[in-house]
Protein backbone atom coordinates (compact mmCIF):
# COMPACT_ATOMS: atom_id res chain seq x y z
CA UNK A 1 0.00 0.00 0.00
CA UNK A 2 1.66 3.27 -1.01
CA UNK A 3 0.39 5.78 1.31
CA UNK A 4 1.05 9.67 0.81
CA UNK A 5 3.84 9.57 3.59
CA UNK A 6 6.05 7.30 0.91
CA UNK A 7 5.23 9.75 -2.19
CA UNK A 8 6.49 12.19 -0.20
CA UNK A 9 9.44 11.03 0.53
CA UNK A 10 12.27 13.00 -0.93
CA UNK A 11 14.39 12.06 -3.29
CA UNK A 12 17.15 12.44 -5.52
CA UNK A 13 15.93 14.43 -8.57
CA UNK A 14 16.46 13.87 -11.84
CA UNK A 15 18.55 15.85 -14.29
CA UNK A 16 15.68 18.23 -16.53
CA UNK A 17 15.29 16.74 -19.92
CA UNK A 18 17.14 17.81 -22.79
CA UNK A 19 15.50 20.08 -25.30
CA UNK A 20 14.96 17.12 -27.83
CA UNK A 21 13.62 14.54 -25.00
CA UNK A 22 10.88 17.42 -23.95
CA UNK A 23 9.89 18.36 -27.42
CA UNK A 24 9.64 14.82 -27.94
CA UNK A 25 7.36 14.13 -24.77
CA UNK A 26 5.13 16.78 -25.75
CA UNK A 27 4.89 15.40 -29.24
CA UNK A 28 3.85 12.21 -27.30
CA UNK A 29 1.42 14.41 -25.52
CA UNK A 30 -0.06 15.15 -29.02
CA UNK A 31 -0.01 11.53 -30.49
CA UNK A 32 -2.41 10.84 -27.08
CA UNK A 33 -4.28 13.42 -28.22
CA UNK A 34 -5.24 12.03 -31.51
CA UNK A 35 -5.84 8.62 -29.94
CA UNK A 36 -8.18 10.10 -27.78
CA UNK A 37 -10.09 12.02 -30.27
CA UNK A 38 -9.37 10.29 -33.23
CA UNK A 39 -12.48 12.28 -34.97
CA UNK A 40 -9.80 15.26 -35.73
CA UNK A 41 -8.31 12.71 -38.28
CA UNK A 42 -11.07 13.60 -40.68
CA UNK A 43 -9.78 16.89 -41.35
CA UNK A 44 -6.60 15.67 -42.71
CA UNK A 45 -7.85 12.28 -44.98
CA UNK A 46 -11.42 13.83 -46.23
CA UNK A 47 -10.73 17.12 -46.82
CA UNK A 48 -7.46 16.36 -49.04
CA UNK A 49 -9.87 13.32 -50.94
CA UNK A 50 -12.28 15.49 -51.53
CA UNK A 51 -9.78 18.65 -52.52
CA UNK A 52 -8.08 15.74 -55.10
CA UNK A 53 -11.07 14.40 -56.44
CA UNK A 54 -12.86 18.06 -57.28
CA UNK A 55 -10.00 19.28 -59.29
CA UNK A 56 -9.53 17.07 -60.97
CA UNK A 57 -12.58 16.22 -62.33
CA UNK A 58 -12.98 20.19 -62.04
CA UNK A 59 -10.27 21.10 -64.36
CA UNK A 60 -8.93 18.04 -65.75
CA UNK A 61 -10.86 18.01 -69.07
CA UNK A 62 -10.89 21.76 -69.80
CA UNK A 63 -7.20 22.55 -68.41
CA UNK A 64 -5.28 19.55 -70.05
CA UNK A 65 -7.88 17.81 -72.18
CA UNK A 66 -8.33 14.47 -69.89
CA UNK A 67 -8.07 14.11 -66.67
CA UNK A 68 -5.20 11.55 -66.29
CA UNK A 69 -2.70 14.14 -68.10
CA UNK A 70 -4.19 16.74 -65.58
CA UNK A 71 -3.31 14.44 -62.91
CA UNK A 72 -0.14 14.40 -63.72
CA UNK A 73 0.72 18.23 -63.43
CA UNK A 74 -1.77 18.89 -60.96
CA UNK A 75 -0.99 15.90 -57.93
CA UNK A 76 2.10 17.40 -56.75
CA UNK A 77 0.34 20.66 -55.88
CA UNK A 78 -2.96 19.54 -54.80
CA UNK A 79 -0.96 17.58 -52.51
CA UNK A 80 1.03 20.81 -51.30
CA UNK A 81 -1.95 23.00 -50.98
CA UNK A 82 -3.85 20.31 -49.14
CA UNK A 83 -1.31 20.11 -46.15
CA UNK A 84 -0.24 23.86 -46.54
CA UNK A 85 -4.13 24.11 -45.53
CA UNK A 86 -4.33 21.79 -42.81
CA UNK A 87 -1.20 23.93 -41.76
CA UNK A 88 -3.59 26.50 -39.91
CA UNK A 89 -5.17 23.63 -37.78
CA UNK A 90 -2.09 24.14 -35.65
CA UNK A 91 -3.31 27.62 -34.60
CA UNK A 92 -7.01 26.57 -34.12
CA UNK A 93 -5.33 23.62 -31.46
CA UNK A 94 -3.12 26.25 -29.48
CA UNK A 95 -5.61 28.87 -29.52
CA UNK A 96 -7.96 26.50 -27.72
CA UNK A 97 -5.36 24.56 -26.35
CA UNK A 98 -3.48 27.71 -24.34
CA UNK A 99 -6.70 28.68 -22.37
CA UNK A 100 -6.76 25.49 -20.51
CA UNK A 101 -4.81 25.76 -17.19
CA UNK A 102 -2.37 22.71 -17.78
CA UNK A 103 -0.03 25.17 -19.93
CA UNK A 104 0.19 27.46 -16.88
CA UNK A 105 1.45 24.34 -15.44
CA UNK A 106 3.54 23.10 -18.59
CA UNK A 107 4.62 26.86 -18.55
CA UNK A 108 5.81 26.30 -14.37
CA UNK A 109 8.24 23.28 -15.27
CA UNK A 110 12.05 23.85 -15.39
CA UNK A 111 12.13 22.66 -19.07
CA UNK A 112 13.17 24.44 -22.30
CA UNK A 113 10.34 26.87 -22.99
CA UNK A 114 9.68 26.24 -26.70
CA UNK A 115 9.16 22.22 -26.01
CA UNK A 116 5.27 22.71 -25.29
CA UNK A 117 5.05 24.18 -29.13
CA UNK A 118 8.33 22.23 -30.65
CA UNK A 119 6.07 19.74 -29.34
CA UNK A 120 2.50 20.55 -30.79
CA UNK A 121 3.76 20.93 -34.05
CA UNK A 122 5.23 17.32 -34.12
CA UNK A 123 2.44 15.77 -33.08
CA UNK A 124 0.92 18.17 -36.38
CA UNK A 125 3.59 17.04 -38.68
CA UNK A 126 2.25 13.43 -38.36
CA UNK A 127 -1.32 14.40 -39.63
CA UNK A 128 0.63 16.15 -42.42
CA UNK A 129 2.37 12.83 -43.17
CA UNK A 130 -1.09 11.33 -42.71
CA UNK A 131 -2.64 13.88 -45.42
CA UNK A 132 0.36 13.66 -47.93
CA UNK A 133 -0.31 10.02 -48.00
CA UNK A 134 -3.83 9.98 -48.41
CA UNK A 135 -3.78 12.01 -51.35
CA UNK A 136 -0.29 10.13 -52.87
CA UNK A 137 -3.15 6.75 -52.64
CA UNK A 138 -5.76 8.52 -54.29
CA UNK A 139 -3.33 9.71 -56.91
CA UNK A 140 -2.15 6.34 -57.99
CA UNK A 141 -5.59 4.87 -58.05
CA UNK A 142 -6.52 7.76 -60.37
CA UNK A 143 -3.49 7.29 -62.19
CA UNK A 144 -1.00 9.43 -61.41
CA UNK A 145 2.42 7.60 -62.35
CA UNK A 146 5.24 9.52 -60.80
CA UNK A 147 8.84 8.98 -63.23
CA UNK A 148 10.89 9.68 -59.85
CA UNK A 149 9.46 6.27 -58.11
CA UNK A 150 9.32 5.72 -54.48
CA UNK A 151 12.33 7.96 -53.79
CA UNK A 152 11.49 10.74 -55.81
CA UNK A 153 8.07 10.53 -54.18
CA UNK A 154 9.18 10.26 -50.53
CA UNK A 155 11.71 13.13 -50.94
CA UNK A 156 8.75 15.45 -52.22
CA UNK A 157 6.69 14.60 -49.63
CA UNK A 158 9.91 15.13 -47.55
CA UNK A 159 10.14 18.78 -48.28
CA UNK A 160 6.75 19.30 -48.28
CA UNK A 161 6.79 18.22 -44.49
CA UNK A 162 10.31 20.44 -43.94
CA UNK A 163 7.91 23.34 -45.46
CA UNK A 164 4.88 22.99 -43.24
CA UNK A 165 6.57 22.54 -39.98
CA UNK A 166 8.34 25.84 -40.63
CA UNK A 167 5.27 27.28 -42.23
CA UNK A 168 3.06 26.04 -38.68
CA UNK A 169 4.71 28.66 -36.58
CA UNK A 170 3.06 31.85 -38.36
CA UNK A 171 -0.39 29.98 -37.30
CA UNK A 172 1.22 29.58 -33.59
CA UNK A 173 1.85 33.46 -33.44
CA UNK A 174 -1.81 34.43 -34.89
CA UNK A 175 -3.05 31.45 -32.55
CA UNK A 176 -1.07 33.16 -29.55
CA UNK A 177 -1.84 36.97 -30.93
CA UNK A 178 -5.82 36.25 -31.69
CA UNK A 179 -8.38 35.85 -29.02
CA UNK A 180 -10.69 33.49 -30.22
CA UNK A 181 -10.29 30.47 -32.12
CA UNK A 182 -12.81 31.62 -34.83
CA UNK A 183 -10.46 35.17 -35.99
CA UNK A 184 -7.53 32.89 -36.18
CA UNK A 185 -9.35 30.81 -38.35
CA UNK A 186 -10.53 34.03 -40.53
CA UNK A 187 -6.86 35.12 -40.43
CA UNK A 188 -5.75 31.64 -42.05
CA UNK A 189 -7.82 31.54 -44.67
CA UNK A 190 -7.16 35.70 -46.04
CA UNK A 191 -3.77 34.16 -45.94
CA UNK A 192 -4.03 30.87 -47.56
CA UNK A 193 -6.43 31.14 -50.12
CA UNK A 194 -4.20 33.96 -52.17
CA UNK A 195 -1.41 31.82 -51.01
CA UNK A 196 -2.71 28.46 -52.65
CA UNK A 197 -4.65 29.72 -55.44
CA UNK A 198 -2.25 32.29 -56.47
CA UNK A 199 0.30 30.28 -57.65
CA UNK A 200 1.23 27.58 -59.60
CA UNK A 201 -0.56 24.79 -58.39
CA UNK A 202 -3.36 24.83 -60.89
CA UNK A 203 -2.51 26.32 -63.74
CA UNK A 204 0.93 27.10 -65.73
CA UNK A 205 1.57 30.85 -64.46
CA UNK A 206 2.50 32.11 -68.66
CA UNK A 207 -1.54 31.89 -69.18
CA UNK A 208 -1.26 34.85 -66.47
CA UNK A 209 -1.10 38.85 -66.67
CA UNK A 210 2.27 40.05 -65.89
CA UNK A 211 1.47 41.23 -62.36
CA UNK A 212 0.06 38.15 -61.00
CA UNK A 213 3.22 36.56 -62.27
CA UNK A 214 4.87 38.99 -60.57
CA UNK A 215 3.55 37.66 -57.67
CA UNK A 216 3.47 34.27 -58.41
CA UNK A 217 7.16 34.06 -58.70
CA UNK A 218 7.39 35.72 -55.41
CA UNK A 219 5.15 32.87 -53.49
CA UNK A 220 7.09 30.21 -51.77
CA UNK A 221 3.96 27.84 -52.31
CA UNK A 222 5.25 28.12 -56.24
CA UNK A 223 8.97 27.27 -55.56
CA UNK A 224 7.95 24.50 -53.31
CA UNK A 225 5.24 23.15 -55.87
CA UNK A 226 8.02 23.27 -58.55
CA UNK A 227 10.25 21.59 -55.96
CA UNK A 228 8.08 18.73 -55.23
CA UNK A 229 6.84 18.11 -58.77
CA UNK A 230 10.55 18.10 -60.09
CA UNK A 231 11.67 15.58 -57.19
CA UNK A 232 8.54 13.31 -58.11
CA UNK A 233 8.59 13.57 -61.80
CA UNK A 234 12.56 12.14 -60.87
CA UNK A 235 14.73 15.61 -61.93
CA UNK A 236 15.55 17.19 -58.36
CA UNK A 237 15.75 20.71 -59.26
CA UNK A 238 18.81 22.05 -56.96
CA UNK A 239 17.38 25.77 -57.19
CA UNK A 240 13.80 25.38 -56.65
CA UNK A 241 14.66 22.88 -53.56
CA UNK A 242 17.40 25.17 -52.42
CA UNK A 243 15.12 28.15 -52.46
CA UNK A 244 12.77 26.10 -50.44
CA UNK A 245 14.43 25.00 -47.91
CA UNK A 246 15.79 28.74 -47.44
CA UNK A 247 12.37 30.03 -46.66
CA UNK A 248 11.63 27.54 -44.68
CA UNK A 249 14.76 28.55 -43.05
CA UNK A 250 13.74 31.93 -42.69
CA UNK A 251 9.49 31.28 -41.72
CA UNK A 252 10.98 29.43 -38.85
CA UNK A 253 13.59 31.64 -37.47
CA UNK A 254 10.91 34.95 -37.99
CA UNK A 255 7.96 33.30 -36.60
CA UNK A 256 9.42 31.13 -34.18
CA UNK A 257 11.14 34.36 -32.79
CA UNK A 258 7.86 36.23 -33.07
CA UNK A 259 5.94 33.28 -30.94
CA UNK A 260 8.37 32.28 -28.38
CA UNK A 261 8.44 36.18 -27.53
CA UNK A 262 4.05 36.13 -27.36
CA UNK A 263 4.49 32.63 -25.49
CA UNK A 264 6.97 33.98 -22.68
CA UNK A 265 4.24 36.93 -22.13
CA UNK A 266 1.31 35.27 -22.21
CA UNK B 1 16.64 34.56 3.05
CA UNK B 2 14.59 32.81 5.74
CA UNK B 3 11.83 33.01 3.84
CA UNK B 4 10.20 31.13 1.19
CA UNK B 5 8.23 33.92 -0.28
CA UNK B 6 9.06 37.29 0.43
CA UNK B 7 7.26 40.50 -1.65
CA UNK B 8 7.55 44.32 -1.41
CA UNK B 9 5.19 46.33 -3.30
CA UNK B 10 4.40 44.07 -5.35
CA UNK B 11 1.81 45.41 -8.38
CA UNK B 12 0.24 44.10 -11.11
CA UNK B 13 -1.99 46.14 -13.42
CA UNK B 14 -4.55 44.89 -16.16
CA UNK B 15 -5.53 48.35 -18.24
CA UNK B 16 -6.44 50.73 -15.41
CA UNK B 17 -6.88 47.83 -13.08
CA UNK B 18 -4.55 47.78 -10.50
CA UNK B 19 -5.56 43.94 -9.60
CA UNK B 20 -2.11 43.92 -7.07
CA UNK B 21 -1.88 47.31 -5.49
CA UNK B 22 1.64 46.96 -3.14
CA UNK B 23 1.27 43.57 -1.61
CA UNK B 24 3.83 42.69 1.41
CA UNK B 25 4.15 39.03 2.08
CA UNK B 26 6.59 37.50 4.39
CA UNK B 27 5.82 33.41 3.83
CA UNK B 28 7.98 31.65 6.34
CA UNK B 29 9.33 27.75 5.21
CA UNK B 30 7.70 24.72 6.16
CA UNK B 31 4.45 26.72 6.74
CA UNK B 32 1.07 26.72 5.28
CA UNK B 33 0.01 30.58 4.58
CA UNK B 34 -3.16 31.41 3.36
CA UNK B 35 -4.04 33.94 1.27
CA UNK B 36 -7.81 35.07 1.95
CA UNK B 37 -9.97 37.10 -0.13
CA UNK B 38 -13.27 37.54 -2.06
CA UNK B 39 -13.39 36.97 -5.98
CA UNK B 40 -11.48 39.45 -7.68
CA UNK B 41 -9.54 40.45 -4.99
CA UNK B 42 -6.08 39.11 -6.53
CA UNK B 43 -5.17 36.00 -5.02
CA UNK B 44 -4.88 34.47 -8.70
CA UNK B 45 -2.79 37.59 -9.80
CA UNK B 46 -0.40 37.05 -6.62
CA UNK B 47 0.26 33.49 -7.04
CA UNK B 48 0.74 34.27 -11.11
CA UNK B 49 3.13 36.26 -10.28
CA UNK B 50 5.11 34.63 -7.42
CA UNK B 51 5.10 30.97 -10.12
CA UNK B 52 6.58 33.41 -12.80
CA UNK B 53 3.52 33.05 -15.34
CA UNK B 54 3.07 36.82 -15.28
CA UNK B 55 6.05 39.73 -14.90
CA UNK B 56 5.30 41.86 -11.95
CA UNK B 57 4.28 45.76 -13.02
CA UNK B 58 6.26 46.86 -9.73
CA UNK B 59 7.89 45.75 -6.32
CA UNK B 60 9.67 42.99 -5.99
CA UNK B 61 9.29 39.07 -5.50
CA UNK B 62 11.50 36.59 -3.96
CA UNK B 63 10.99 33.05 -3.88
CA UNK B 64 13.50 31.07 -1.63
CA UNK B 65 15.58 34.38 -2.21
CA UNK B 66 15.51 34.05 -6.49
CA UNK B 67 13.97 37.25 -7.72
CA UNK B 68 10.63 35.90 -9.94
CA UNK B 69 11.54 38.42 -12.63
CA UNK B 70 15.22 37.39 -12.79
CA UNK B 71 15.83 34.04 -12.12
CA UNK B 72 12.48 32.24 -13.19
CA UNK B 73 14.23 29.36 -14.14
CA UNK B 74 16.00 28.80 -10.27
CA UNK B 75 12.13 29.45 -9.12
CA UNK B 76 10.59 27.33 -11.33
CA UNK B 77 12.77 24.25 -10.41
CA UNK B 78 11.73 24.23 -6.44
CA UNK B 79 8.02 25.15 -6.77
CA UNK B 80 4.52 23.41 -8.35
CA UNK B 81 1.31 25.01 -8.96
CA UNK B 82 -1.98 23.70 -8.97
CA UNK B 83 -3.99 26.23 -10.53
CA UNK B 84 -8.12 27.13 -9.85
CA UNK B 85 -8.83 25.36 -12.81
CA UNK B 86 -8.48 22.42 -13.90
CA UNK B 87 -4.35 22.01 -14.43
CA UNK B 88 -3.68 18.79 -15.98
CA UNK B 89 -4.94 17.68 -19.40
CA UNK B 90 -8.51 16.69 -19.19
CA UNK B 91 -8.21 14.71 -23.23
CA UNK B 92 -5.64 12.79 -21.04
CA UNK B 93 -6.07 9.43 -18.64
CA UNK B 94 -4.72 9.89 -15.19
CA UNK B 95 -1.79 7.60 -15.93
CA UNK B 96 -1.45 9.46 -19.10
CA UNK B 97 -1.09 12.72 -17.45
CA UNK B 98 1.35 11.92 -14.20
CA UNK B 99 3.52 10.06 -16.97
CA UNK B 100 3.76 12.65 -19.03
CA UNK B 101 4.69 15.22 -16.19
CA UNK B 102 7.41 12.54 -14.80
CA UNK B 103 9.25 12.68 -18.31
CA UNK B 104 8.98 16.44 -18.35
CA UNK B 105 10.58 16.16 -14.70
CA UNK B 106 13.53 14.24 -16.38
CA UNK B 107 12.21 10.62 -15.28
CA UNK B 108 12.78 7.89 -17.45
CA UNK B 109 9.91 5.88 -19.13
CA UNK B 110 9.92 3.11 -16.68
CA UNK B 111 10.91 5.31 -13.39
CA UNK B 112 7.77 7.75 -15.06
CA UNK B 113 5.35 4.87 -15.03
CA UNK B 114 5.98 3.52 -11.20
CA UNK B 115 6.21 7.18 -10.29
CA UNK B 116 2.90 7.87 -11.81
CA UNK B 117 1.46 4.79 -10.37
CA UNK B 118 2.06 5.24 -6.73
CA UNK B 119 0.81 8.80 -6.86
CA UNK B 120 -2.75 7.11 -8.31
CA UNK B 121 -2.36 4.81 -5.21
CA UNK B 122 -1.68 7.16 -3.17
CA UNK B 123 -4.00 9.60 -4.09
CA UNK B 124 -6.89 6.78 -4.08
CA UNK B 125 -7.44 6.88 -7.92
CA UNK B 126 -5.98 3.44 -9.22
CA UNK B 127 -9.55 2.61 -10.09
CA UNK B 128 -9.25 5.90 -12.25
CA UNK B 129 -6.21 5.53 -13.78
CA UNK B 130 -6.76 4.73 -17.32
CA UNK B 131 -10.01 6.85 -17.64
CA UNK B 132 -9.84 10.48 -19.24
CA UNK B 133 -9.80 13.33 -16.43
CA UNK B 134 -12.74 15.07 -18.10
CA UNK B 135 -14.81 12.39 -16.73
CA UNK B 136 -13.86 12.74 -12.69
CA UNK B 137 -15.54 13.58 -10.30
CA UNK B 138 -14.69 17.46 -8.90
CA UNK B 139 -13.01 15.50 -6.04
CA UNK B 140 -11.36 13.72 -8.05
CA UNK B 141 -10.34 15.94 -10.27
CA UNK B 142 -8.79 18.35 -7.68
CA UNK B 143 -6.81 15.08 -6.46
CA UNK B 144 -5.09 14.72 -9.77
CA UNK B 145 -4.02 18.03 -9.75
CA UNK B 146 -2.29 18.02 -6.18
CA UNK B 147 -0.61 14.64 -7.35
CA UNK B 148 0.89 15.95 -10.79
CA UNK B 149 2.25 19.12 -8.17
CA UNK B 150 4.37 16.84 -6.05
CA UNK B 151 5.66 14.26 -8.66
CA UNK B 152 8.59 15.70 -7.50
CA UNK B 153 8.22 16.97 -3.93
CA UNK B 154 8.70 20.72 -4.54
CA UNK B 155 9.84 23.11 -1.99
CA UNK B 156 7.15 25.48 -2.30
CA UNK B 157 3.50 24.67 -3.66
CA UNK B 158 1.22 27.07 -4.73
CA UNK B 159 -2.52 26.10 -4.36
CA UNK B 160 -5.39 28.14 -5.90
CA UNK B 161 -8.41 27.76 -4.37
CA UNK B 162 -8.06 23.97 -3.96
CA UNK B 163 -11.30 23.19 -2.46
CA UNK B 164 -13.53 25.93 -4.13
CA UNK B 165 -17.07 23.62 -5.02
CA UNK B 166 -15.92 20.60 -3.30
CA UNK B 167 -18.52 18.30 -1.06
CA UNK B 168 -17.32 18.46 2.54
CA UNK B 169 -15.95 15.10 1.95
CA UNK B 170 -13.80 15.73 -0.79
CA UNK B 171 -12.67 19.16 0.72
CA UNK B 172 -11.55 17.17 4.09
CA UNK B 173 -9.68 14.87 1.84
CA UNK B 174 -7.61 17.79 0.34
CA UNK B 175 -6.93 19.12 4.11
CA UNK B 176 -5.29 15.87 4.94
CA UNK B 177 -2.73 15.92 2.00
CA UNK B 178 -2.06 19.66 2.37
CA UNK B 179 -1.40 19.15 6.60
CA UNK B 180 0.61 15.90 5.02
CA UNK B 181 2.87 17.93 2.40
CA UNK B 182 3.49 20.32 5.30
CA UNK B 183 4.36 17.81 7.54
CA UNK B 184 7.12 16.78 4.89
CA UNK B 185 8.80 20.00 4.40
CA UNK B 186 7.13 21.30 1.73
CA UNK B 187 5.75 25.07 2.32
CA UNK B 188 2.43 25.77 0.89
CA UNK B 189 0.67 28.82 -0.29
CA UNK B 190 -2.96 28.94 -0.30
CA UNK B 191 -5.58 30.81 -1.50
CA UNK B 192 -9.16 30.60 -0.04
CA UNK B 193 -12.57 32.33 0.19
CA UNK B 194 -13.43 30.26 3.09
CA UNK B 195 -12.00 31.43 6.57
CA UNK B 196 -12.79 28.19 8.24
CA UNK B 197 -10.54 26.35 6.06
CA UNK B 198 -7.36 29.12 6.46
CA UNK B 199 -8.41 29.04 10.32
CA UNK B 200 -7.67 25.42 10.01
CA UNK B 201 -4.71 25.06 7.73
CA UNK B 202 -2.52 28.36 7.75
CA UNK B 203 -0.13 29.47 10.45
CA UNK B 204 -0.37 32.84 9.21
CA UNK B 205 -2.98 34.61 6.88
CA UNK B 206 -3.08 37.66 5.05
CA UNK B 207 -6.27 38.81 4.27
CA UNK B 208 -6.45 40.67 0.57
CA UNK B 209 -9.21 42.80 -0.76
CA UNK B 210 -9.06 44.71 -3.91
CA UNK B 211 -5.44 44.13 -4.36
CA UNK B 212 -3.98 45.22 -0.83
CA UNK B 213 -3.22 43.14 2.19
CA UNK B 214 -5.47 44.44 4.49
CA UNK B 215 -4.69 42.43 7.77
CA UNK B 216 -2.04 39.84 8.34
CA UNK B 217 -1.33 37.36 11.58
CA UNK B 218 -2.13 34.08 12.87
CA UNK B 219 -5.73 32.77 13.02
CA UNK B 220 -6.02 33.48 16.51
CA UNK B 221 -4.90 36.93 16.29
CA UNK B 222 -7.34 38.13 13.64
CA UNK B 223 -10.10 36.41 15.00
CA UNK B 224 -9.57 38.19 18.12
CA UNK B 225 -9.52 41.69 16.26
CA UNK B 226 -12.66 40.86 15.18
CA UNK B 227 -14.56 38.91 18.01
CA UNK B 228 -14.85 35.23 18.50
CA UNK B 229 -18.10 34.85 16.05
CA UNK B 230 -21.67 35.48 15.64
CA UNK B 231 -24.30 34.17 17.76
CA UNK B 232 -27.39 32.37 16.34
CA UNK B 233 -30.75 31.87 18.44
CA UNK B 234 -33.91 30.66 17.44
CA UNK B 235 -36.46 31.28 19.90
CA UNK B 236 -40.05 28.82 20.84
CA UNK B 237 -41.94 31.83 21.03
CA UNK B 238 -41.61 34.73 18.62
CA UNK B 239 -43.84 36.88 20.90
CA UNK B 240 -41.13 36.73 23.41
CA UNK B 241 -38.17 38.56 21.37
CA UNK B 242 -37.94 41.86 22.35
CA UNK B 243 -37.29 40.72 25.79
CA UNK B 244 -34.66 38.31 24.56
CA UNK B 245 -33.31 41.07 22.33
CA UNK B 246 -32.74 43.37 25.65
CA UNK B 247 -31.53 40.10 27.53
CA UNK B 248 -28.71 39.31 24.48
CA UNK B 249 -27.71 42.96 23.83
CA UNK B 250 -27.11 43.71 27.76
CA UNK B 251 -24.93 40.87 28.18
CA UNK B 252 -23.02 40.83 25.20
CA UNK B 253 -22.75 44.54 25.26
CA UNK B 254 -23.01 44.71 21.42
CA UNK B 255 -26.69 45.50 18.64
CA UNK B 256 -28.31 42.63 18.10
CA UNK B 257 -29.67 42.18 14.55
CA UNK B 258 -33.17 40.83 14.11
CA UNK B 259 -33.89 38.51 11.25
CA UNK B 260 -36.63 38.28 8.95
CA UNK B 261 -37.63 35.20 10.65
CA UNK B 262 -39.47 36.48 13.44
CA UNK B 263 -37.97 33.83 16.24
CA UNK B 264 -34.57 34.41 14.67
CA UNK B 265 -31.49 36.80 16.25
CA UNK B 266 -27.82 37.23 15.76
CA UNK B 267 -25.34 39.27 17.88
CA UNK B 268 -21.29 39.39 17.49
CA UNK B 269 -19.92 37.76 20.58
CA UNK B 270 -16.00 38.35 21.78
CA UNK B 271 -15.53 35.16 23.29
CA UNK B 272 -17.72 31.56 23.78
CA UNK B 273 -17.81 32.33 27.54
CA UNK B 274 -19.46 35.80 26.81
CA UNK B 275 -22.17 33.52 24.30
CA UNK B 276 -22.43 31.00 27.24
CA UNK B 277 -23.41 33.89 29.37
CA UNK B 278 -26.16 34.87 27.03
CA UNK B 279 -27.21 31.81 26.78
CA UNK B 280 -27.47 31.42 31.13
CA UNK B 281 -29.52 34.95 30.82
CA UNK B 282 -32.11 33.40 28.23
CA UNK B 283 -32.99 30.44 30.27
CA UNK B 284 -32.33 32.23 33.92
CA UNK B 285 -35.40 34.53 32.04
CA UNK B 286 -37.84 31.27 31.53
CA UNK B 287 -37.29 31.85 27.52
CA UNK B 288 -37.44 28.75 25.49
CA UNK B 289 -34.75 28.18 22.81
CA UNK B 290 -34.65 26.09 19.72
CA UNK B 291 -31.46 26.13 18.76
CA UNK B 292 -28.34 28.72 19.92
CA UNK B 293 -24.87 28.75 18.13
CA UNK B 294 -22.00 30.59 18.01
CA UNK B 295 -20.96 30.53 14.62
CA UNK B 296 -17.10 30.55 12.88
CA UNK B 297 -17.14 34.87 11.27
CA UNK B 298 -17.92 34.50 7.87
CA UNK B 299 -15.44 36.31 5.47
CA UNK B 300 -18.06 38.74 4.91
CA UNK B 301 -18.18 39.83 8.68
CA UNK B 302 -14.43 39.69 8.74
CA UNK B 303 -14.37 42.41 6.07
CA UNK B 304 -17.13 44.14 7.50
CA UNK B 305 -15.23 44.07 10.75
CA UNK B 306 -11.41 44.99 9.28
CA UNK B 307 -12.90 47.96 6.78
CA UNK B 308 -14.61 48.82 9.99
CA UNK B 309 -11.74 49.16 11.74
CA UNK B 310 -9.96 51.34 9.27
CA UNK B 311 -7.53 48.88 8.38
CA UNK B 312 -5.27 47.43 10.89
CA UNK B 313 -2.02 45.57 8.56
N1 LIG C 1 -5.49 38.42 -17.58
C1 LIG C 1 -6.23 39.42 -17.05
N2 LIG C 1 -6.56 40.50 -17.80
C2 LIG C 1 -7.28 41.50 -17.29
N3 LIG C 1 -7.74 41.53 -16.02
C3 LIG C 1 -7.45 40.51 -15.22
C4 LIG C 1 -6.68 39.38 -15.69
N4 LIG C 1 -6.55 38.51 -14.68
C5 LIG C 1 -7.20 39.04 -13.62
N5 LIG C 1 -7.75 40.24 -13.93
C6 LIG C 1 -8.50 41.12 -13.01
O1 LIG C 1 -7.71 41.30 -11.85
C7 LIG C 1 -8.50 41.27 -10.69
C8 LIG C 1 -8.00 40.23 -9.74
O2 LIG C 1 -8.26 38.96 -10.30
P1 LIG C 1 -7.79 37.60 -9.63
O3 LIG C 1 -8.12 36.52 -10.57
O4 LIG C 1 -6.38 37.71 -9.19
O5 LIG C 1 -8.73 37.52 -8.36
P2 LIG C 1 -8.95 36.30 -7.34
O6 LIG C 1 -8.74 36.84 -5.99
O7 LIG C 1 -8.13 35.14 -7.74
O8 LIG C 1 -10.50 36.00 -7.55
P3 LIG C 1 -11.28 34.59 -7.52
O9 LIG C 1 -11.58 34.28 -6.10
O10 LIG C 1 -12.52 34.89 -8.29
O11 LIG C 1 -10.43 33.56 -8.17
C9 LIG C 1 -9.93 41.08 -11.16
O12 LIG C 1 -10.55 42.35 -11.21
C10 LIG C 1 -9.79 40.50 -12.54
O13 LIG C 1 -10.86 40.89 -13.35
MG1 LIG D 1 -8.53 33.26 -8.37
Amino acid sequence: MTTLATVLTREERPRRPSALAASLTFGWRAILKIKHVPEQLFDVTAFPIIMTLMFTYLFGGALAGSTKEYLQYLLPGIMVTSVVMITMYTGVGLNTDIEKGVFDRFRTLPIWRPAALVGMIIGDVLRYVLAATTIMLVGLILGFRPAGGVVGVLAGIGLLVVFSFAFSWIWTMFGLLLRSEKSVMGVSMLVLFPLTFLSNVFVNPSTMPGWLQAFVKLNPITHLVAAVRFLMAGTPDAAETMWTLAASAVLLAVFGALTMRLYNRK
Amino acid sequence: MSFAVETTGLVKIFGDNRAVDGVDLQVPRGTVYGLLGPNGAGKTTVVRMLATLLRPDGGTARVFGHDVAKEPDAVRSRVSLTGQYASVDEDLTGTENLVLLARLLGHRRPAARARAAQLLEAFGLTEAATRQVKKYSGGMRRRIDIAASILNTPDLLFLDEPTTGLDPRSRNQVWEIIREVVAHGTTVLLTTQYLDEADRLAGRIAVIDHGKVIAEGTPGSLKASIGAGTVHVRLRDPGRRPEAVSLIAATLDTPVQLDSDPVALTAPAASAEQAARALGALAGAGILVDDFSLGQPSLDEVFLALTAQGAPA
